[in-house]
């Protein structure tokens, strides 16, 4: 159940799983279960059953935001917003997963390249941060719904808590309990302007924001 | 320095105060202003103590932010510079509690109080911080305080333009110094001014770009001519009370700052202050000139401050020069008149900024042709406003006098040393003559056309004397300004110190010489004063003789013998500068629109002119317009997709990270 190696594949799956559907409530369920995996693997880091309870609490805090409390506020910004699916994407399901390929194997090189710490848990930690970094990145530019882009910045958000665990030793809870904070005030404000956006426009394309523009004086 | 940082906490401890106040505006006040009093008198027993003893205190402490450290010390350097700031800073809060009363109902007072203190807290920081992190953090405090000031009349268009060209001019110029330090911090390894000062930049291409950095970045804040474009906006839009701080002493930071740097790029190349005085010179000429042709009282003022910098960047001038040519006497009174004249230019400026808002508050306008007749209506404002009129006149008996004097005696005994340097003389005994005479008329005519004559608006005809806590700080200021002339030779000695600070960091040999010749001139200047005052008292006692058993009839001014004058007969503003604007008209380029009666029964005639900001029109607003333009071809960029949007963002980092790696 701690095996890090196994979860980090398990993420690196969940990314490429996230690049490849439409369906909108399958994302959700994706990055939920994206949290669920980071919250275990924070507990791999620190010796499974045994780590502290300072790391538990972290965890279990983790788990009961990103996997139960967020995916819980987006589906019913989802629910409200009556919408299914991302048609029309900028890039394609299967360009996506191409560009998915390309990702995976740029965070591989430099990975192997950065300068860090001894004694980090998994050679694929890195790696795969930066892969769901650049994910997340790549979801808020492809995608048109604006639900697709908040999980777009939940998902970097994933990635940089990968990134943290790193430094885990040196990070002091503060920093990661402010990240987690800064995240969940975004979903919470980004859930609102979805909700906006659908009411005022009848539609959560964000593209569409292009009206909102200053014009040329 | 204890005692100085309790002062500065008091300080910021009334700030906050009054913002936990500011449901009821009066209590807010009252926190404030007895925070303020309390943490300047405090602080102006430490700087007092430092200059008496001219001993040096100072305060080490590390620091987490990268190449911060803090380091605070009160040199004499720094005490000469907080006395003109806890002095005005006290009298001016106190001002302000009345000043502010009426506002009270569409304004937040309780903000207001809040970045007042904040400003002269962090103005404090600026004086004592000796860690380029610390002094940028302390410097853009104050630049933000100040702006949050300025826009106090929020709803005013006018308050709001003030405010944007405000915080562009200082962000500008923070992006100087930003680059200075980093030169300095390269070159010295560290970012504390110690290892800066030790670095031995003397004489390096380093030296002179540091330089220019800072007198450019400086030079922004203390609004050196050219780079003085927000001052006369700023001035007139914050209230009274800030504006008097502002000039007073906030743009003195810009002198500190400049003092500093020269102190840490030891012994001075002679042109720089040949460049000074340039500087110095073009500042006070145009800035008396440009203030000639104002018809707004405090934007009068403003131009006025531009002058007063050139004065004090003359003695500065002279300084740097006398250190650069081995003269240490002219270098003491360069020093000396700068310095000196940065605290008589603190307090008969606060003086008249304090007397125009109780001008502006009486009669309900700015405008110099609203004014008039307030002498008999508002006898303690405008007693007042006649003693600080005179001492930025630099007229005798009052205290502008003798630091002008000081800087004259550093250019006369440069004009007759054997050495060099004869042209600088000749340049700032030039422009002194210059400046005095053009402030002497153009306060003949903002006092006489405010104070003097007949009203010429209804609001002046009713106007009433300001209540007692804006009389009182007046009347005190006042008082200072004839103190601190008499005491002329005890305050070149507190001024010493400092001086001689100042030229030990730039290579001239500690000497006593310099301090008794100055010292005896200035005392001989006193026994000038003490005469004028004698001559003075003896008038007015002939008058009263004369007049005794006599009756005496009040006409009204300038009826010029007319059955029936009204007062728009009088002299207006424009009408009194006109001979010295029409001279100067090529540089002013005041523009006229008038309407000329002609013939035997002519129409109603009409007549104004404006007159706007020379180096505005001729740089700045060409020069935004230009990147406005050349800026507008990259709008494409601006699309609106937010995806695009992160895509920029995303990408650049990409790249950066891969080239990072692939090194």
């Amino acid at each position: 159940m701690f095996e890090a190696h196994t979860l980090l594949v398990g993420l690196i799956l969940v990314d490429f799983m996230l690049l490849a559907s439409s369906r909108l409530g399958s994302c959700i369920r994706q990055v939920a279960f994206q949290g669920l995996l980071l919250g275990l693997l924070s507990l791999a880091e620190h010796a499974g059953w045994g780590a502290p309870w300072r790391s538990w609490a972290l965890a279990l805090g983790s788990i009961g935001v990103k996997a139960v409390l967020f995916p819980w506020l987006l589906r019913r910004a989802l629910r409200d917003a009556d919408v299914r699916r991302e048609m029309e994407p900028f890039v394609g399901f299967t360009a996506s997963i191409l560009v998915g390929v390309v990702m995976l194997g740029a965070s591989l090189w430099i990975g192997t390249r950065l300068p860090l710490p001894a004694g980090v848990v998994s050679p694929l930690l890195v790696p795969v941060a930066l892969f769901t970094m650049l994910v997340g990145l790549f979801l808020i530019v492809a995608r048109r719904k604006a639900i697709t882009q908040v999980l777009g910045y939940l998902v970097v958000e994933n990635g940089i808590y990968l990134f943290g665990l790193t430094l885990a030793e040196d990070a002091p809870l503060s920093v990661e309990l402010g990240v987690l904070l800064d995240a969940f005030v975004a979903v919470f404000i980004m859930g609102i302007m979805i909700y906006q956006i659908n009411r005022e426009f009848d539609h959560i394309d964000a593209d569409r924001l292009t009206s909102l523009r200053d014009e040329a004086s | 320095m204890g005692l100085l940082l309790l002062g500065i906490a008091c300080v910021a401890a009334g700030g906050i105060a009054a913002l936990a106040a500011s449901r009821s505006p009066a209590r807010a006040s009252r926190l404030a202003a007895a925070g303020v009093v309390t943490g300047a008198v405090l602080g102006l027993v430490a700087a007092g103590r430092v200059l008496l003893t001219a001993r040096t205190e100072e305060l080490v402490r590390a620091w987490d932010v990268p190449y911060g450290a803090i380091v605070l010390r009160l040199d004499p350097l720094a005490a000469i510079f907080l006395v003109p700031l806890f002095v005005l800073s006290a009298l001016a809060a106190v001002y302000g509690t009345r000043y502010l009363a009426d506002e009270a109902a569409h304004h937040s007072l309780g903000a207001h109080w809040f970045h007042l203190c904040t400003l002269l807290a962090a103005m404090a920081v600026v004086l004592l911080a000796r860690n380029a992190v610390l002094f940028l953090v302390a410097w853009e405090v104050m630049s933000l305080a100040a702006y949050f000031l300025v826009t106090f009349s929020h709803e005013r268009e006018e308050a709001r333009e003030a405010g944007w060209t405000y915080l562009v001019a200082t962000h500008l110029g923070t992006a100087f110094l930003l680059a200075m330090f980093v030169l300095l911090g390269r070159a010295a390894g560290s970012l504390d001014f110690d290892r800066m000062r030790q670095a031995g930049l003397a004489g390096s291409p380093l030296a002179t770009a540091v330089f220019l950095l800072a007198v450019v970045g400086f030079g922004t804040k203390a609004g050196f001519f050219g780079l003085h474009v927000w001052l006369p906006e700023a001035h007139p839009a914050a209230p009274s009370h800030v504006s008097a701080l502002m000039s007073g002493v906030m743009i003195k930071m810009g002198i500190f700052g400049l003092i500093l740097v020269l102190s840490l790029l030891g012994p001075p190349r002679l042109w720089w202050g040949g460049a000074l005085v340039g500087i110095g010179a073009a500042s006070g000429v145009l800035g008396v000139l440009f203030a000639l042709a104002q018809h707004d009282l405090k934007r009068l003022l403003a131009y006025h401050s531009v002058e007063n910098i050139g004065i004090i960047t003359l003695g500065l001038g002279l300084g740097v020069t006398g250190a650069a040519a081995g003269l240490p006497v002219v270098s003491f009174a360069g020093f000396a008149g700068a310095l000196f004249h940065v605290l008589n230019h603190a307090l008969f400026k606060g003086l008249l900024f304090l007397g125009a808002g109780a001008v502006a508050q009486a009669t309900g306008s700015r405008n110099l042709d609203r004014q008039g007749g307030l002498l008999r209506r508002m006898p303690w404002t405008g007693g007042t406003f006649l003693v600080g009129a005179a001492a930025i006149s630099g007229l005798p008996p009052l205290n502008g006098f003798v630091s002008e004097f000081l800087v004259y005696f550093g250019a006369f005994s440069a004009a007759v040393a054997p050495r060099g340097a004869v042209v600088v003389a000749l340049v700032v005994i030039a422009a002194l003559a210059l400046i005095g005479g053009l402030a002497v008329a153009c306060f003949a005519k903002a006092f006489g056309v405010v104070v003097l004559g007949e009203p010429r608006s209804t609001r002046a005809r009713d106007a009433h004397e300001v209540g007692r806590a804006m009389r009182g700080p007046m009347a005190l200021l006042a008082l200072a300004c004839v103190a601190v002339a008499l005491a002329a030779p005890l305050a070149l000695r507190l001024v010493a110190p400092a001086v001689a600070q100042v030229a030990t960091a730039l290579g001239v040999p500690a000497a006593e010489a310099p301090l008794v010749g100055a010292t005896a001139a200035v005392t001989a200047v006193v026994w000038v004063f003490l005469a004028v005052i004698a001559g003075v008292a003896l008038l007015a006692l002939a008058r009263r003789l004369l007049l005794r058993g006599r009756a005496v009839t009040r006409a009204g001014t300038w009826d010029c013998g007319y059955a029936a004058p009204t007062p728009r007969m009088q002299y207006t503003a424009s009408s009194f500068a006109q001979p010295l604007v029409d001279l100067f008209s090529p540089l002013l380029r005041t523009e006229r629109h008038e309407t000329v009666p002609e013939g035997p029964f002519p129409a109603p005639g009409s007549f104004a002119s404006h007159t706007a900001d020379l180096a505005a029109r001729a740089v700045y607003l060409p020069l935004f317009a230009g990147a406005a333009k050349a800026l507008g071809s990259l709008r494409w960029l601006q699309h609106g997709r937010v995806q695009l949007y992160v895509l920029y963002i995303a990408l650049t980092l990409l790249v950066l990270l891969v080239w990072k790696v692939a090194s």
